[in-house]
Protein backbone atom coordinates (compact mmCIF):
# COMPACT_ATOMS: atom_id res chain seq x y z
CA UNK A 1 0.00 0.00 0.00
CA UNK A 2 2.80 2.39 1.11
CA UNK A 3 6.35 1.83 -0.95
CA UNK A 4 8.79 4.09 0.62
CA UNK A 5 12.67 4.36 -1.68
CA UNK A 6 15.34 6.54 -0.37
CA UNK A 7 13.21 9.44 1.04
CA UNK A 8 15.67 11.63 2.47
CA UNK A 9 14.95 15.39 4.63
CA UNK A 10 16.49 18.04 4.80
CA UNK A 11 15.76 20.78 7.07
CA UNK A 12 18.48 23.76 5.81
CA UNK A 13 21.85 22.26 5.88
CA UNK A 14 20.48 19.34 8.31
CA UNK A 15 19.86 16.03 6.84
CA UNK A 16 16.98 14.56 9.34
CA UNK A 17 16.50 11.30 7.24
CA UNK A 18 19.13 10.10 4.83
CA UNK A 19 17.62 7.99 2.20
CA UNK A 20 15.54 5.42 3.93
CA UNK A 21 13.71 2.84 2.04
CA UNK A 22 10.01 0.66 3.84
CA UNK A 23 7.24 -0.64 2.95
CA UNK A 24 3.82 -0.92 4.26
CA UNK A 25 1.40 -3.24 3.34
CA UNK A 26 -2.50 -3.30 2.90
CA UNK A 27 -4.01 -4.01 6.52
CA UNK A 28 -0.59 -4.79 8.46
CA UNK A 29 0.25 -2.52 11.49
CA UNK A 30 4.01 -1.39 10.95
CA UNK A 31 6.44 -0.16 13.53
CA UNK A 32 8.88 2.52 12.95
CA UNK A 33 10.55 2.94 16.47
CA UNK A 34 13.82 4.74 17.50
CA UNK A 35 15.74 7.42 19.47
CA UNK A 36 14.73 10.61 20.02
CA UNK A 37 16.24 12.68 16.76
CA UNK A 38 16.32 9.68 14.84
CA UNK A 39 14.04 11.01 11.93
CA UNK A 40 11.06 9.59 12.59
CA UNK A 41 8.79 12.27 12.67
CA UNK A 42 10.37 13.84 9.80
CA UNK A 43 9.87 11.16 7.91
CA UNK A 44 6.14 10.73 8.72
CA UNK A 45 5.51 14.66 8.03
CA UNK A 46 6.92 14.23 5.09
CA UNK A 47 4.96 10.81 4.05
CA UNK A 48 2.36 13.34 5.03
CA UNK A 49 2.82 16.26 2.95
CA UNK A 50 4.07 18.91 5.33
CA UNK A 51 7.59 19.25 4.92
CA UNK A 52 8.97 18.58 1.78
CA UNK A 53 11.26 15.81 0.74
CA UNK A 54 14.94 16.47 -0.40
CA UNK A 55 14.88 13.24 -2.09
CA UNK A 56 13.40 9.61 -2.99
CA UNK A 57 9.98 8.51 -3.90
CA UNK A 58 6.94 7.53 -2.08
CA UNK A 59 4.44 5.32 -3.95
CA UNK A 60 0.59 4.83 -2.12
CA UNK A 61 -1.26 3.01 -3.70
CA UNK A 62 0.30 2.40 -6.67
CA UNK A 63 0.51 5.96 -7.48
CA UNK A 64 3.19 7.83 -7.36
CA UNK A 65 2.44 10.86 -4.60
CA UNK A 66 6.03 11.94 -4.13
CA UNK A 67 6.03 15.87 -3.89
CA UNK A 68 2.02 15.80 -3.47
CA UNK A 69 0.75 18.85 -0.75
CA UNK A 70 -0.82 17.38 2.41
CA UNK A 71 -4.92 18.45 1.07
CA UNK A 72 -4.54 15.28 -2.01
CA UNK A 73 -3.08 13.20 0.33
CA UNK A 74 -5.73 13.50 3.05
CA UNK A 75 -8.44 13.51 -0.28
CA UNK A 76 -6.49 10.47 -1.30
CA UNK A 77 -7.03 8.50 2.37
CA UNK A 78 -3.86 9.14 4.08
CA UNK A 79 -4.24 10.77 7.64
CA UNK A 80 -1.46 12.34 9.74
CA UNK A 81 -2.57 12.20 13.63
CA UNK A 82 0.79 15.06 14.35
CA UNK A 83 3.46 14.14 17.16
CA UNK A 84 2.10 16.34 20.14
CA UNK A 85 -1.30 15.45 18.99
CA UNK A 86 -1.89 18.73 17.38
CA UNK A 87 -5.51 19.32 18.36
CA UNK A 88 -7.17 22.77 17.76
CA UNK A 89 -7.16 23.78 21.53
CA UNK A 90 -9.41 26.64 21.35
CA UNK A 91 -12.27 25.05 19.50
CA UNK A 92 -14.91 22.49 20.82
CA UNK A 93 -14.49 18.96 20.71
CA UNK A 94 -17.44 18.61 17.98
CA UNK A 95 -15.28 21.37 16.13
CA UNK A 96 -12.32 19.62 16.14
CA UNK A 97 -14.20 16.54 15.11
CA UNK A 98 -15.86 18.49 11.97
CA UNK A 99 -12.25 19.69 11.12
CA UNK A 100 -11.08 16.27 10.39
CA UNK A 101 -13.77 15.85 7.93
CA UNK A 102 -12.99 18.77 5.88
CA UNK A 103 -11.88 16.98 3.03
CA UNK A 104 -15.68 15.46 3.25
CA UNK A 105 -18.73 16.51 1.68
CA UNK A 106 -21.29 14.07 2.11
CA UNK A 107 -23.28 16.34 5.25
CA UNK A 108 -25.28 12.69 6.32
CA UNK A 109 -22.21 10.48 6.16
CA UNK A 110 -20.37 12.90 8.50
CA UNK A 111 -22.83 13.32 10.77
CA UNK A 112 -23.12 9.42 10.91
CA UNK A 113 -19.72 9.12 11.25
CA UNK A 114 -19.26 12.13 14.15
CA UNK A 115 -22.03 9.77 16.08
CA UNK A 116 -19.63 6.52 15.37
CA UNK A 117 -16.55 8.29 16.84
CA UNK A 118 -18.68 9.43 20.26
CA UNK A 119 -19.77 5.78 20.48
CA UNK A 120 -16.18 4.47 20.00
CA UNK A 121 -15.12 7.35 22.57
CA UNK A 122 -17.89 7.75 25.18
CA UNK A 123 -15.43 10.49 26.58
CA UNK A 124 -15.57 12.89 23.73
CA UNK A 125 -19.46 12.36 23.39
CA UNK A 126 -19.38 13.92 27.04
CA UNK A 127 -17.37 16.69 26.31
CA UNK A 128 -18.67 17.35 22.65
CA UNK A 129 -19.42 21.35 23.83
CA UNK A 130 -16.02 21.85 25.66
CA UNK A 131 -13.09 23.84 24.68
CA UNK A 132 -10.42 20.90 23.31
CA UNK A 133 -7.71 22.54 25.16
CA UNK A 134 -9.84 21.75 28.42
CA UNK A 135 -9.26 17.94 27.60
CA UNK A 136 -6.85 15.72 30.04
CA UNK A 137 -3.58 14.39 27.75
CA UNK A 138 -5.54 10.62 27.19
CA UNK A 139 -8.68 12.33 25.77
CA UNK A 140 -6.74 14.87 23.32
CA UNK A 141 -4.63 11.66 22.02
CA UNK A 142 -8.40 10.34 22.09
CA UNK A 143 -9.72 13.44 19.82
CA UNK A 144 -6.97 13.37 17.81
CA UNK A 145 -6.94 9.35 16.99
CA UNK A 146 -11.32 10.30 16.22
CA UNK A 147 -10.49 13.92 14.18
CA UNK A 148 -8.22 11.61 11.65
CA UNK A 149 -10.63 9.07 11.72
CA UNK A 150 -13.41 11.65 10.47
CA UNK A 151 -11.52 11.67 7.19
CA UNK A 152 -12.36 8.26 7.13
CA UNK A 153 -8.45 7.01 5.96
CA UNK A 154 -7.49 3.55 4.59
CA UNK A 155 -3.35 4.75 5.59
CA UNK A 156 -3.55 6.09 9.31
CA UNK A 157 -0.49 7.84 10.29
CA UNK A 158 0.28 7.95 13.61
CA UNK A 159 3.34 9.98 15.82
CA UNK A 160 4.12 8.92 19.48
CA UNK A 161 0.34 8.06 20.29
CA UNK A 162 2.07 7.25 23.72
CA UNK A 163 3.63 10.61 24.50
CA UNK A 164 3.29 12.47 28.05
CA UNK A 165 0.02 9.67 28.85
CA UNK A 166 0.06 7.53 31.48
CA UNK A 167 0.74 4.04 31.69
CA UNK A 168 -2.85 3.39 31.76
CA UNK A 169 -4.11 5.69 29.28
CA UNK A 170 -1.37 4.45 27.11
CA UNK A 171 -2.80 0.91 27.35
CA UNK A 172 -6.43 2.38 26.65
CA UNK A 173 -5.11 4.47 23.55
CA UNK A 174 -2.91 1.06 22.30
CA UNK A 175 -6.15 -1.06 22.84
CA UNK A 176 -8.18 1.50 20.50
CA UNK A 177 -5.51 1.82 17.89
CA UNK A 178 -5.78 -1.90 17.93
CA UNK A 179 -9.33 -2.13 17.32
CA UNK A 180 -9.12 1.04 14.32
CA UNK A 181 -6.27 -1.67 12.55
CA UNK A 182 -8.92 -4.48 12.61
CA UNK A 183 -11.49 -2.53 11.30
CA UNK A 184 -9.36 -2.69 8.17
CA UNK A 185 -7.45 0.63 8.14
CA UNK A 186 -3.44 0.36 7.75
CA UNK A 187 -1.53 1.58 10.26
CA UNK A 188 2.10 3.23 10.64
CA UNK A 189 3.25 3.78 13.77
CA UNK A 190 5.70 5.92 15.42
CA UNK A 191 6.89 5.17 18.65
CA UNK A 192 9.46 5.77 21.13
CA UNK A 193 7.74 3.06 23.49
CA UNK A 194 9.46 0.23 21.34
CA UNK A 195 8.27 -2.59 23.55
CA UNK A 196 4.57 -1.80 23.74
CA UNK A 197 4.82 -0.78 19.28
CA UNK A 198 6.41 -4.08 18.30
CA UNK A 199 3.99 -5.86 20.79
CA UNK A 200 0.90 -5.05 18.58
CA UNK A 201 2.91 -4.74 15.13
CA UNK A 202 3.52 -7.38 12.38
CA UNK A 203 7.02 -5.77 11.50
CA UNK A 204 8.82 -3.20 12.57
CA UNK A 205 11.72 -0.97 11.60
CA UNK A 206 14.14 0.62 13.38
CA UNK A 207 15.66 4.26 12.99
CA UNK A 208 19.01 5.32 13.76
CA UNK A 209 20.23 8.65 12.71
CA UNK A 210 18.15 9.08 9.75
CA UNK A 211 19.10 5.79 8.73
CA UNK A 212 17.14 2.44 9.08
CA UNK A 213 19.57 -0.14 10.76
CA UNK A 214 17.24 -3.51 11.79
CA UNK A 215 13.87 -4.23 9.95
CA UNK A 216 12.25 -7.45 10.68
CA UNK A 217 9.13 -9.26 11.91
CA UNK A 218 8.02 -7.79 15.43
CA UNK A 219 8.24 -10.73 16.70
CA UNK A 220 12.10 -11.23 15.85
CA UNK A 221 12.31 -7.62 16.77
CA UNK A 222 11.90 -8.16 20.47
CA UNK A 223 14.07 -11.04 20.41
CA UNK A 224 16.88 -9.29 18.74
CA UNK A 225 19.47 -8.43 21.87
CA UNK A 226 20.66 -5.46 20.21
CA UNK A 227 17.44 -3.85 20.10
CA UNK A 228 16.64 -5.38 23.52
CA UNK A 229 20.07 -3.18 24.71
CA UNK A 230 19.15 -0.02 22.90
CA UNK A 231 15.10 0.49 23.38
CA UNK A 232 13.93 -1.93 25.51
CA UNK A 233 16.42 -1.14 28.67
CA UNK A 234 17.98 -4.59 28.77
CA UNK B 1 -53.23 24.68 29.59
CA UNK B 2 -50.84 22.07 30.61
CA UNK B 3 -46.78 22.89 30.49
CA UNK B 4 -46.24 21.47 27.12
CA UNK B 5 -48.64 24.11 25.03
CA UNK B 6 -47.53 26.92 27.70
CA UNK B 7 -43.68 26.52 26.33
CA UNK B 8 -45.22 26.39 22.68
CA UNK B 9 -46.56 29.56 23.69
CA UNK B 10 -43.60 30.84 25.12
CA UNK B 11 -42.13 29.91 21.89
CA UNK B 12 -44.24 31.79 19.71
CA UNK B 13 -44.33 34.84 21.52
CA UNK B 14 -40.30 34.65 21.62
CA UNK B 15 -40.26 34.27 17.67
CA UNK B 16 -43.27 37.28 17.38
CA UNK B 17 -41.06 39.44 19.49
CA UNK B 18 -37.98 38.65 17.55
CA UNK B 19 -40.02 39.71 14.38
CA UNK B 20 -41.02 42.95 15.77
CA UNK B 21 -37.53 43.60 16.90
CA UNK B 22 -36.80 43.51 13.41
CA UNK B 23 -39.48 45.24 12.21
CA UNK B 24 -38.11 47.94 14.51
CA UNK B 25 -35.07 47.99 13.26
CA UNK B 26 -35.67 48.17 10.26
CA UNK B 27 -37.50 51.04 11.02
CA UNK B 28 -35.03 52.65 12.88
CA UNK B 29 -32.47 52.50 10.34
CA UNK B 30 -35.23 54.12 8.10
CA UNK B 31 -35.51 57.28 10.45
CA UNK B 32 -32.28 57.47 11.76
CA UNK B 33 -31.17 60.19 9.36
CA UNK B 34 -33.49 62.15 9.27
CA UNK B 35 -34.18 62.24 13.00
CA UNK B 36 -30.55 62.64 12.94
CA UNK B 37 -30.67 65.82 10.97
CA UNK B 38 -33.62 67.16 12.67
CA UNK B 39 -32.02 66.83 16.48
CA UNK B 40 -27.96 66.96 15.73
CA UNK B 41 -27.84 68.34 12.05
CA UNK B 42 -26.68 67.39 8.48
CA UNK B 43 -23.26 67.24 10.01
CA UNK B 44 -24.05 64.43 11.62
CA UNK B 45 -25.36 62.75 9.13
CA UNK B 46 -22.52 62.94 7.45
CA UNK B 47 -20.25 61.43 10.21
CA UNK B 48 -23.05 58.32 10.48
CA UNK B 49 -22.28 57.95 6.59
CA UNK B 50 -18.90 57.55 7.17
CA UNK B 51 -19.21 55.19 9.80
CA UNK B 52 -20.88 52.92 7.71
CA UNK B 53 -18.02 53.07 5.59
CA UNK B 54 -15.87 52.34 8.14
CA UNK B 55 -18.30 49.26 8.95
CA UNK B 56 -17.29 47.57 5.84
CA UNK B 57 -13.89 48.40 6.21
CA UNK B 58 -14.02 46.63 9.71
CA UNK B 59 -15.24 43.81 8.10
CA UNK B 60 -13.00 43.55 5.55
CA UNK B 61 -10.50 43.60 7.37
CA UNK B 62 -12.28 41.26 10.28
CA UNK B 63 -12.35 38.47 7.78
CA UNK B 64 -7.82 38.35 7.57
CA UNK B 65 -7.36 39.10 11.45
CA UNK B 66 -10.39 37.95 12.94
CA UNK B 67 -11.31 35.04 11.25
CA UNK B 68 -7.55 34.03 9.26
CA UNK B 69 -5.47 35.82 12.26
CA UNK B 70 -3.33 36.98 9.82
CA UNK B 71 -2.03 40.39 11.31
CA UNK B 72 -2.49 43.18 8.65
CA UNK B 73 -1.29 46.44 9.13
CA UNK B 74 -1.78 47.87 5.70
CA UNK B 75 -5.24 47.24 4.85
CA UNK B 76 -6.13 50.89 4.05
CA UNK B 77 -3.94 49.87 0.81
CA UNK B 78 -6.93 48.32 -0.20
CA UNK B 79 -9.23 50.99 0.88
CA UNK B 80 -6.71 53.36 -1.75
CA UNK B 81 -6.59 51.03 -4.34
CA UNK B 82 -10.37 51.28 -4.63
CA UNK B 83 -10.89 54.90 -4.68
CA UNK B 84 -8.19 55.34 -6.90
CA UNK B 85 -9.85 52.69 -9.48
CA UNK B 86 -13.13 54.66 -9.14
CA UNK B 87 -11.89 58.42 -9.12
CA UNK B 88 -9.50 57.31 -12.29
CA UNK B 89 -12.45 56.31 -14.08
CA UNK B 90 -14.98 58.32 -13.19
CA UNK B 91 -13.36 62.18 -13.11
CA UNK B 92 -11.66 64.35 -15.43
CA UNK B 93 -8.81 63.75 -14.45
CA UNK B 94 -8.74 61.67 -17.68
CA UNK B 95 -11.87 62.78 -18.76
CA UNK B 96 -13.66 59.28 -18.20
CA UNK B 97 -16.67 58.83 -17.01
CA UNK B 98 -17.62 55.23 -16.39
CA UNK B 99 -21.01 54.13 -14.48
CA UNK B 100 -20.95 53.13 -10.91
CA UNK B 101 -22.85 50.35 -11.26
CA UNK B 102 -19.55 48.81 -13.46
CA UNK B 103 -17.10 50.83 -11.37
CA UNK B 104 -17.74 49.53 -8.19
CA UNK B 105 -17.79 45.96 -8.78
CA UNK B 106 -14.38 46.29 -11.01
CA UNK B 107 -13.40 48.62 -8.33
CA UNK B 108 -13.77 45.73 -5.66
CA UNK B 109 -12.17 43.17 -8.10
CA UNK B 110 -8.90 44.85 -8.53
CA UNK B 111 -8.59 45.28 -4.72
CA UNK B 112 -8.86 41.98 -4.78
CA UNK B 113 -6.11 41.08 -6.75
CA UNK B 114 -3.87 43.65 -4.61
CA UNK B 115 -4.93 41.74 -1.67
CA UNK B 116 -3.86 37.82 -3.52
CA UNK B 117 -0.54 40.29 -4.58
CA UNK B 118 -0.05 40.86 -1.08
CA UNK B 119 -0.97 37.39 0.07
CA UNK B 120 1.19 35.69 -1.95
CA UNK B 121 4.52 36.46 -0.97
CA UNK B 122 3.96 36.86 2.52
CA UNK B 123 2.41 32.84 3.08
CA UNK B 124 4.85 31.30 4.77
CA UNK B 125 5.09 35.15 7.73
CA UNK B 126 2.63 35.09 10.55
CA UNK B 127 2.66 37.46 13.19
CA UNK B 128 4.80 40.22 13.79
CA UNK B 129 6.56 39.59 10.01
CA UNK B 130 3.00 39.33 8.65
CA UNK B 131 2.58 42.55 10.32
CA UNK B 132 5.74 44.59 9.08
CA UNK B 133 5.62 43.37 5.46
CA UNK B 134 1.63 44.11 5.33
CA UNK B 135 2.66 47.35 6.82
CA UNK B 136 5.70 48.03 4.40
CA UNK B 137 2.84 47.27 1.86
CA UNK B 138 0.44 49.76 2.75
CA UNK B 139 2.97 52.81 2.70
CA UNK B 140 4.02 51.62 -0.52
CA UNK B 141 0.79 51.84 -2.13
CA UNK B 142 0.54 55.37 -0.53
CA UNK B 143 4.04 56.52 -1.76
CA UNK B 144 3.21 55.14 -5.49
CA UNK B 145 -0.20 56.86 -5.10
CA UNK B 146 1.70 60.16 -4.19
CA UNK B 147 4.40 60.11 -6.66
CA UNK B 148 2.77 58.71 -9.78
CA UNK B 149 2.12 62.27 -11.18
CA UNK B 150 5.65 61.90 -13.11
CA UNK B 151 7.08 60.75 -16.21
CA UNK B 152 3.32 60.12 -16.28
CA UNK B 153 0.30 61.77 -14.31
CA UNK B 154 -1.49 58.79 -13.55
CA UNK B 155 -2.70 59.89 -9.81
CA UNK B 156 -1.79 63.75 -9.82
CA UNK B 157 0.12 62.88 -6.85
CA UNK B 158 -0.42 64.75 -3.28
CA UNK B 159 -2.55 66.77 -4.93
CA UNK B 160 -4.97 64.69 -5.28
CA UNK B 161 -8.22 63.55 -7.59
CA UNK B 162 -10.80 66.10 -7.64
CA UNK B 163 -14.37 66.94 -8.93
CA UNK B 164 -15.16 62.43 -9.01
CA UNK B 165 -18.57 62.32 -10.00
CA UNK B 166 -21.11 61.17 -7.76
CA UNK B 167 -23.22 57.78 -7.58
CA UNK B 168 -25.47 58.64 -10.88
CA UNK B 169 -27.04 57.18 -13.83
CA UNK B 170 -28.49 59.16 -16.80
CA UNK B 171 -29.38 62.44 -15.20
CA UNK B 172 -30.27 61.22 -11.93
CA UNK B 173 -27.75 62.14 -9.18
CA UNK B 174 -27.01 61.27 -5.80
CA UNK B 175 -24.87 64.45 -5.62
CA UNK B 176 -27.53 66.94 -5.13
CA UNK B 177 -30.43 66.66 -3.51
CA UNK B 178 -33.93 65.36 -4.86
CA UNK B 179 -37.44 64.79 -3.77
CA UNK B 180 -39.35 61.86 -4.14
CA UNK B 181 -43.42 62.19 -3.92
CA UNK B 182 -42.92 65.55 -2.63
CA UNK B 183 -40.32 64.80 0.00
CA UNK B 184 -37.08 66.47 0.07
CA UNK B 185 -34.09 63.93 -0.10
CA UNK B 186 -30.53 65.81 1.00
CA UNK B 187 -27.61 64.22 -0.40
CA UNK B 188 -26.10 62.47 2.49
CA UNK B 189 -29.56 60.94 3.01
CA UNK B 190 -29.50 59.49 -0.12
CA UNK B 191 -25.76 58.54 0.13
CA UNK B 192 -27.19 56.71 3.70
CA UNK B 193 -29.43 54.84 2.32
CA UNK B 194 -27.44 53.32 -0.47
CA UNK B 195 -24.06 52.77 2.63
CA UNK B 196 -26.52 51.09 4.56
CA UNK B 197 -27.24 48.72 1.88
CA UNK B 198 -23.73 48.19 0.93
CA UNK B 199 -23.07 47.54 4.81
CA UNK B 200 -25.70 45.19 5.18
CA UNK B 201 -24.95 42.99 1.95
CA UNK B 202 -20.87 43.18 3.42
CA UNK B 203 -22.09 41.59 7.14
CA UNK B 204 -24.64 39.13 5.41
CA UNK B 205 -21.81 38.06 3.42
CA UNK B 206 -19.62 37.98 6.51
CA UNK B 207 -22.16 35.98 8.39
CA UNK B 208 -22.06 33.30 5.62
CA UNK B 209 -18.27 33.08 5.22
CA UNK B 210 -18.34 32.77 9.20
CA UNK B 211 -20.59 30.02 9.55
CA UNK B 212 -19.04 28.00 5.94
CA UNK B 213 -16.06 25.50 5.05
CA UNK B 214 -14.11 28.20 4.11
CA UNK B 215 -14.99 29.91 8.10
CA UNK B 216 -13.89 27.09 9.05
CA UNK B 217 -10.93 26.52 7.51
CA UNK B 218 -9.80 30.09 8.46
CA UNK B 219 -10.34 30.02 12.15
CA UNK B 220 -8.58 26.22 11.86
CA UNK B 221 -5.33 28.23 10.22
CA UNK B 222 -5.66 30.67 13.01
CA UNK B 223 -5.74 28.11 15.83
CA UNK B 224 -3.00 25.97 14.05
CA UNK B 225 -1.58 26.50 10.69
CA UNK B 226 0.20 22.67 10.83
CA UNK B 227 -2.76 20.63 11.90
CA UNK B 228 -4.65 22.59 9.87
CA UNK B 229 -2.91 21.45 7.09
CA UNK B 230 -2.99 17.87 8.39
CA UNK B 231 -6.88 18.06 8.25
CA UNK B 232 -6.49 18.62 4.47
CA UNK B 233 -6.89 22.31 4.13
CA UNK B 234 -5.28 23.91 0.94
CA UNK B 235 -3.60 26.81 3.57
CA UNK B 236 -2.35 28.43 0.88
CA UNK B 237 -5.34 29.28 -0.96
CA UNK B 238 -7.45 29.36 1.96
CA UNK B 239 -5.04 32.19 3.12
CA UNK B 240 -4.88 33.80 -0.08
CA UNK B 241 -8.68 33.76 -0.15
CA UNK B 242 -8.62 35.48 3.11
CA UNK B 243 -6.84 38.36 2.23
CA UNK B 244 -8.54 38.84 -1.32
CA UNK B 245 -12.26 38.50 0.32
CA UNK B 246 -10.72 41.27 2.96
CA UNK B 247 -9.10 43.32 0.26
CA UNK B 248 -12.62 43.10 -2.00
CA UNK B 249 -14.46 44.98 0.89
CA UNK B 250 -11.69 47.39 1.47
CA UNK B 251 -11.86 48.23 -2.45
CA UNK B 252 -15.74 48.35 -2.52
CA UNK B 253 -16.17 51.21 0.26
CA UNK B 254 -12.97 52.74 -1.36
CA UNK B 255 -15.01 53.53 -4.47
CA UNK B 256 -17.85 54.36 -2.47
CA UNK B 257 -15.47 56.93 -0.55
CA UNK B 258 -14.57 58.09 -3.75
CA UNK B 259 -18.08 59.46 -4.81
CA UNK B 260 -18.88 60.41 -2.17
CA UNK B 261 -16.57 62.52 -1.14
CA UNK B 262 -15.73 63.83 -4.44
CA UNK B 263 -11.99 64.18 -3.73
CA UNK B 264 -9.65 62.12 -2.71
CA UNK B 265 -6.01 62.12 -1.77
CA UNK B 266 -2.84 60.30 -0.36
CA UNK B 267 -3.35 62.06 2.57
CA UNK B 268 -6.90 59.99 3.30
CA UNK B 269 -4.93 56.13 3.31
CA UNK B 270 -2.09 56.28 6.20
CA UNK B 271 -1.11 53.85 8.34
CA UNK B 272 -2.61 55.84 11.17
CA UNK B 273 -6.09 54.52 9.11
CA UNK B 274 -4.62 51.39 8.96
CA UNK B 275 -4.12 51.22 12.48
CA UNK B 276 -7.59 52.69 13.14
CA UNK B 277 -9.66 50.58 10.98
CA UNK B 278 -7.62 47.54 13.47
CA UNK B 279 -8.64 48.88 16.71
CA UNK B 280 -12.37 49.03 15.44
CA UNK B 281 -11.64 45.01 14.76
CA UNK B 282 -9.87 44.80 17.97
CA UNK B 283 -12.04 47.23 20.19
CA UNK B 284 -15.28 45.34 18.91
CA UNK B 285 -14.19 42.00 19.56
CA UNK B 286 -12.16 40.25 16.79
CA UNK B 287 -13.93 37.67 14.36
CA UNK B 288 -17.54 38.43 15.54
CA UNK B 289 -19.92 40.52 13.05
CA UNK B 290 -22.16 42.58 15.80
CA UNK B 291 -18.98 43.45 17.57
CA UNK B 292 -16.98 44.83 14.76
CA UNK B 293 -19.96 46.72 13.65
CA UNK B 294 -20.27 48.09 17.07
CA UNK B 295 -16.33 48.91 17.45
CA UNK B 296 -16.74 50.54 13.88
CA UNK B 297 -19.83 52.79 14.98
CA UNK B 298 -18.00 53.75 18.27
CA UNK B 299 -14.87 54.36 16.89
CA UNK B 300 -15.56 56.85 14.15
CA UNK B 301 -18.58 58.70 16.01
CA UNK B 302 -16.57 58.86 19.33
CA UNK B 303 -14.17 61.22 17.94
CA UNK B 304 -16.46 63.04 16.47
CA UNK B 305 -18.11 63.59 19.43
CA UNK B 306 -15.10 65.10 21.23
CA UNK B 307 -14.92 68.23 18.95
CA UNK B 308 -17.86 69.70 21.38
CA UNK B 309 -14.99 69.25 23.76
CA UNK B 310 -13.59 72.67 22.90
CA UNK B 311 -16.96 75.08 23.13
CA UNK B 312 -17.81 73.02 26.30
CA UNK B 313 -14.36 73.88 27.95
CA UNK B 314 -14.82 77.85 26.69
CA UNK B 315 -18.52 77.68 28.21
CA UNK B 316 -17.92 75.75 31.58
CA UNK B 317 -14.22 77.06 32.30
CA UNK B 318 -13.49 80.37 30.74
CA UNK B 319 -11.08 78.93 28.32
CA UNK B 320 -9.58 74.98 25.99
CA UNK B 321 -7.40 74.20 28.33
CA UNK B 322 -6.87 71.08 26.69
CA UNK B 323 -7.46 71.19 22.75
CA UNK B 324 -9.95 68.61 21.41
CA UNK B 325 -7.74 67.31 19.05
CA UNK B 326 -5.08 66.25 21.56
CA UNK B 327 -8.17 65.17 23.93
CA UNK B 328 -9.39 63.08 21.62
CA UNK B 329 -5.61 60.85 20.76
CA UNK B 330 -5.84 61.27 25.03
CA UNK B 331 -8.58 59.86 25.78
CA UNK B 332 -8.87 56.83 22.56
CA UNK B 333 -5.25 55.63 24.88
CA UNK B 334 -6.63 55.99 27.55
CA UNK B 335 -10.14 53.86 26.07
CA UNK B 336 -7.68 51.36 24.48
CA UNK B 337 -5.51 50.54 27.57
CA UNK B 338 -8.97 50.24 29.65
CA UNK B 339 -10.02 47.74 27.07
CA UNK B 340 -7.34 45.44 27.40
CA UNK B 341 -6.94 45.26 31.24
CA UNK B 342 -11.26 44.59 31.48
CA UNK B 343 -12.35 43.58 27.98
CA UNK B 344 -9.53 41.95 26.26
CA UNK B 345 -11.94 39.99 23.73
CA UNK B 346 -13.80 43.34 22.73
CA UNK B 347 -16.44 44.54 23.76
CA UNK B 348 -18.98 42.81 22.27
CA UNK B 349 -17.06 39.25 21.74
CA UNK B 350 -17.66 35.73 19.96
CA UNK B 351 -18.61 32.95 22.27
CA UNK B 352 -15.05 30.98 20.72
CA UNK B 353 -13.37 34.79 21.66
CA UNK B 354 -14.81 34.40 25.21
CA UNK B 355 -13.89 30.94 25.41
CA UNK B 356 -10.57 31.24 24.39
CA UNK B 357 -9.93 34.03 26.97
CA UNK B 358 -11.23 32.73 29.46
CA UNK B 359 -9.45 29.59 29.21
Amino acid sequence: MLEVTGLAVAYGGINAVKGIAFSVRQGEIVALIGANGAGKTSTLKSLAGLVPAAAGRVHYDGVDVTGFPSYRLVALGMALVPEGRGIFARLTVAENLDLGGYTRSDVAGLRADRERMYALFPRLAERRAQNAGTLSGGEQQMLALARALMSRPRLLLLDEPSMGLAPLMVQKIFETIRSIAASGVTILLVEQNAKLALQMCERGYVMESGQITLQDDAAALLANPQVRRAYLGE
Amino acid sequence: MNAHSAAQMRTATKQSGKRAGYALLVLGLIVLPFAVDALLGRAWVRIIDVALLFTMLALGLNIVVGYAGLLDLGYVAFFAVGAYAYALLASPQFGIHFPFLILLPCGALIAACFGALLGAPTLKLRGDYLAIVTLGFGEIIRILLNNLNRPFNLTNGPQGITLIDPLQAGAFTLGKSFSIAGISVASVHAYYFVFLLCALLVIAVSLRLEDSRIGRAWIAIREDELAAKAMGINTRNIKLLAFAMGATFGGLSGGLFAAFQGFISPESFTLLDSIMILCMVVVGGMGHVPGVVLGAVLLTALPEALRYAGPLQEQWLGRVYIDPADLRMLLFGLALVLMMLFRPAGLWPSKIRKREWST
